[in-house]
């Protein structure tokens, strides 16, 4: 059980997200317009004399030529618990407190600001939120519909086991992107581009049901075979007291190892939408909205900190790989 | 990483171009006795060497006669010539095939005097036939060339006649002011090389890529060599070339002209940034900077030739819907017809910030349609209001409108304002600029949403279904006289956006701006002409069809070698004197 320590991240990160209005410095869609393609803001704790400070400051950036440079006349300390604007952690639930930021006119972009000025670690965290959301939402609805049917299949057996293994190969052999495609290009202008993108969700989810009820069932088959799920249909147990209580908890491993995968892969099929410019709007920020402005030559030549979405999307990769490894030891135990 | 394969791939092709060894072009032939040559004052160059210019695209043909995109008109510009010229630097109009010309007093005739002796790039001589086969083939309905709607003057084809062997009349149905100005562009063909097609009604499948270099000949500086499928097009010298400098050489100096096929602005820039081609037609702003900071490490030269004359607007869809089932559209139509509602959005438009964050800088502001690249036409009077969300807010209360408790706009009906914004997917500049207008308009309480289409899906929606609210579109970059913008004013005009397709004109001011644009196109002088555009401008600028945003400027490079380099803001920026372009440093120091 070791391995849950690697949980630590994942849940750590899906904290910082959670929370990504209180963590956010600024609103993730307010331009700074004086300020477009600013480099990450540094903390200092010497100042340009080589003092010392305690405290922890920033210099604004003014424009200079081509480029920004510092105006070290002034310094900016980091506080904690600024006001800013208004965010929402949950809907109703609104707040104006930020974890730390600058007096104005400095501004504490710490991964800089895109062609907008607007702040990127702000976007990040916001468009983090976003696409994990998305991808939770879709491994749910695929993960519930495929436990139930692939659940179904097994125990049943006979014809609703074929038709629902047939069923699920159909939805294999689609190619969901072009399925996306054609359903986002279906849709009408004039729809919010927030429900459009959670009906996508619902496409999502709903075209991945298919491998994870292949593999449910599968498991329910072996159990239902064990000599004590046999003895407890001796001792005159119901069919749907022993599918919960000796069939069911044999799938947790490989459901959970499921949700690991099916998540980051649904978060890069998000990605991959907003990349190409078919998932959230603007100006809300995804993780594939930001990294489709990389698309571009100039930005990917000029600007290295707008990767910042990119190192955010191995994060949360690599953090759901962990959990895919924590439900792999977690089915063995299980299964010893 | 897809990025990486093209830049491989344009790594091989120069390496590939550069070992080639030069095959032996074309010698000039000397300049015979009585043969009419041009003879220009430029810098005397040197000749040889091969010029590689990448292409965004490939040419669909090289058929002067229906080639409508911009990559074919790329390459058969330079192996065409026409009869009179536009000076991409004056902007005058100068002697081109035509030695000189004649205007009749009522403005309807034309006698243009041609140039005796010369031949087309395979030796064949050039005449008058040539000159009457060339518009006959234009105006012919059955050949369809983009072309003829332009030479449709006053409803009737204009009348070619051939007066002698160098002389052709053209007799236009009514007066047109600035007629010479159509000359410009309009390819003169071999007749004897396409008569036969024209007969057999297959002119308009002649010149493909694929055609055989030997079934073509032109007028133009440069001829077909080598057309290689997907990856590049090769020119050569025309030895028979009607253009010399003031030592008498016959031009061009450069020997051959390479047209790479790249596919993007992105891939044309890389390979221009790594010396793989010499010549940047035009860049983006973003590009354009990265370019400058690059600049000092590699031996190229920039030019920012300031604004264009192309404009960037917003525009709402004032189309008839009675025959569409668009109940949504037409009920938002509501707003968009109002002149206050346009008004408010034009005052709140940042477009100092559009300049700046999607242009860089380069680029200028705009309150009406000629852009101040465009000297003589501009309507320097129009007022240029600054940006003020106060004073919109204002005009918007005073027709009616008011705010909830939360910000948001509401009509008279107490009805909220919210649209959407279709642009191109693939042009970042337009989501940007779309992008920016969102975040103004929020300052008003209007809820903006962006939405980005496939190039196509938009233009059906502008074009045919109507289904849209409003959009960001780019127009102009032609010519500078006004009557290239007539398909876009005149309120029958195929480019009349926001109201497309009107039997007469929708609105009174659509009725005065139809008068004063037919007016100044058959008014001779030019002075009245502007007063008449002037007001056409104006009334524009008031009524706000289209919200103005801004004319990007030129930005054009070339390797810092290249001798007689001067790009100008009508296309063909950069190519436009190819003829008389050179290498200052021998080939053999270069690669």
């Amino acid at each position: 059980m070791t391995r849950s320590i690697w949980l630590i991240p994942l849940v750590g990160l899906h904290l910082l997200i959670l929370l990504a209005g209180f963590v956010a410095p600024y609103d993730p869609t307010a331009q700074a317009r004086t300020i477009p393609f600013a480099p990450p803001v540094r903390p200092h704790l010497f100042d340009a004399a080589g003092t010392f400070h305690l405290r922890p400051f920033v210099y604004a950036v003014v424009p200079s030529g081509d480029g920004y440079v510092a105006d070290t006349s002034h310094r900016y300390p980091i506080r904690f618990f600024t006001r800013e604007s208004r965010y929402a952690i949950v809907p109703g639930l609104e707040n104006d407190i930020h974890l730390f930021g600058v007096d104005a006119p400095a501004r504490i972009s710490i991964f800089g600001t895109d062609g907008y000025g607007r702040d990127v670690l702000s976007r990040v965290l916001h468009g983090a939120r976003v696409s994990i959301i998305a991808g939770l939402l879709a491994t749910l609805c695929a993960l519930l519909a495929g436990t139930a049917l692939g659940t179904l299949a097994g125990f049943v057996g006979g014809a609703t086991d074929k038709v629902i293994m047939r069923a699920a190969d159909v939805f294999m052999a689609v190619p969901w992107i072009y399925l996306l495609f054609a359903v986002r290009a279906a849709l009408p202008l004039q729809i919010d581009t927030r429900a459009a993108f959670l009906l996508l969700v619902a496409v999502l989810g709903i075209v991945g049901w298919a491998r994870p009820s292949r593999l449910v069932r599968g498991i329910v088959l072996s159990a239902k075979e064990r000599t004590y799920v046999l003895a407890a249909e001796g001792f005159g147990a119901q069919p749907l007291y022993v599918l919960r209580r000796h069939v069911l908890p044999q799938t947790y491993g490989v459901v959970l190892t499921q949700a690991g995968l099916l998540v980051p892969q649904f978060i890069l099929a998000e990605v991959t939408l907003s990349f190409l410019g078919l998932g959230v709007g603007e100006p809300d920020a995804s993780l594939g909205s930001m990294l489709g402005t990389l698309q571009q030559y100039h930005v990917l030549a000029s600007y290295w900190w707008m990767f910042a979405p990119a190192v955010m999307l191995v994060l949360v990769a690599a953090a759901y790989h962990a959990l895919t490894s924590f439900g792999h030891e977690r089915a063995r135990l299980v299964a010893s | 990483m897809t990025r990486r394969l093209p830049v491989i791939a344009a790594v091989a092709v120069a390496a590939l171009l550069s070992a080639l060894p030069l095959q032996a072009a074309p010698q000039p032939t000397p300049i015979a006795a009585g043969e009419e040559v041009l003879v220009q004052r430029h810098e005397v160059g040197v000749p040889g060497g091969r010029l590689i210019v990448a292409l965004r695209a490939e040419p669909r043909t090289l058929n002067p006669v229906v080639s409508a995109d911009l990559p074919s008109r790329e390459v058969i510009g330079r192996m065409t010539a026409d009869l009179i010229h536009i000076n991409r630097l004056t902007q005058a109009t100068e002697p081109s095939l035509a030695t000189a010309w004649t205007r009749s007093k009522d403005g309807r005739v034309y006698t243009l005097t041609l140039r005796k002796g010369i031949r087309f790039s395979d030796g064949d001589p050039f005449d008058a036939d040539d000159v009457v086969f060339s518009f006959r083939v234009l105006m012919d309905g059955r050949v369809a060339s983009p072309q003829r709607d332009l030479l449709i003057v006053g409803g009737k084809p204009i009348e070619v006649v051939k007066v002698g062997p160098h002389t052709v009349r053209f007799t236009l149905a009514e007066p047109y002011a600035a007629a010479e100005r159509l000359f410009d562009s309009i390819a003169i063909l071999p007749r004897h090389l396409l008569e036969r097609a024209y007969a057999d009604g297959t002119l308009q499948d002649a010149w493909t890529p694929r055609a055989a270099a030997a079934s073509m000949a032109g007028l133009g500086p440069y001829r077909l060599k080598e057309y290689v499928a997907g990856q590049r097009v090769v020119l050569e010298r025309n030895p028979y070339y009607w253009k010399a400098d003031s030592a008498k050489r016959r031009l061009p100096y450069i020997d051959e002209l390479v047209f790479l096929f790249t596919g993007t602005e992105d891939a044309q820039v890389i390979r221009f940034q790594n010396g793989e081609s010499d010549v940047l037609a035009r860049a983006g702003a973003d590009n354009f900077n990265l370019l400058v900071k690059d600049q000092a490490a590699r031996r190229y030269q920039l030019a920012d030739l300031g604004p264009s004359l192309e404009y960037y607007f917003l525009f709402f869809n004032l189309n008839d819907l009675s025959k569409k089932n668009l109940p949504e559209v037409a009920a938002r139509q509501r707003w968009f017809n109002d002149l206050a509602f346009r008004r408010a959005v034009s005052r709140a438009i940042d477009r100092e910030a559009i300049a700046r964050l999607v242009f860089r800088g380069r680029a200028v502001p705009l309150w009406g349609s000629v852009s101040p690249g465009n000297r003589l036409w501009v309507n320097t009077a129009l007022p240029h209001p600054a940006r003020s969300v106060a004073e919109a807010r204002a005009t918007l209360k005073a027709a009616g409108y008011s705010w909830r408790a939360d910000g948001a706009l509401l009509d008279a009906h107490g009805q909220r304002i919210e649209f959407t914004i279709v642009t191109s997917a693939t042009n970042p500049q337009r989501v940007e600029m779309a992008t920016l207008i969102q975040a103004d308009l929020k300052e008003l309480g209007i809820t903006v949403r962006v939405v980005p289409l496939e190039f196509r899906a938009l233009l059906d929606r502008v074009f045919e279904t109507f289904d849209y609210d409003a959009s960001v579109f780019g127009l102009g970059g032609g010519d500078a006289d006004p009557n290239a913008e007539l398909t876009v004013w005149l309120s029958n005009g195929t480019n009349h956006l926001w109201r497309l397709g009107q039997p007469a004109a929708a609105t009174p001011w659509e009725a005065a701006v139809d008068r004063l644009m037919q007016q100044q196109l058959v008014t001779l002088d030019m002075r009245e002409r502007k007063r008449l555009y002037d007001r056409v401008q104006a009334i524009v600028s008031e009524q706000l069809p289209f919200v103005f945003l801004v004319a990007p400027h030129i930005l054009v490079g070339a390797r810092a070698d290249l001798g007689n380099f001067q790009p100008a803001v009508l296309d063909h920026y950069t190519l436009w004197n190819v003829d008389q372009l050179y290498f200052k440093t021998p080939a053999s120091d270069r690669r």
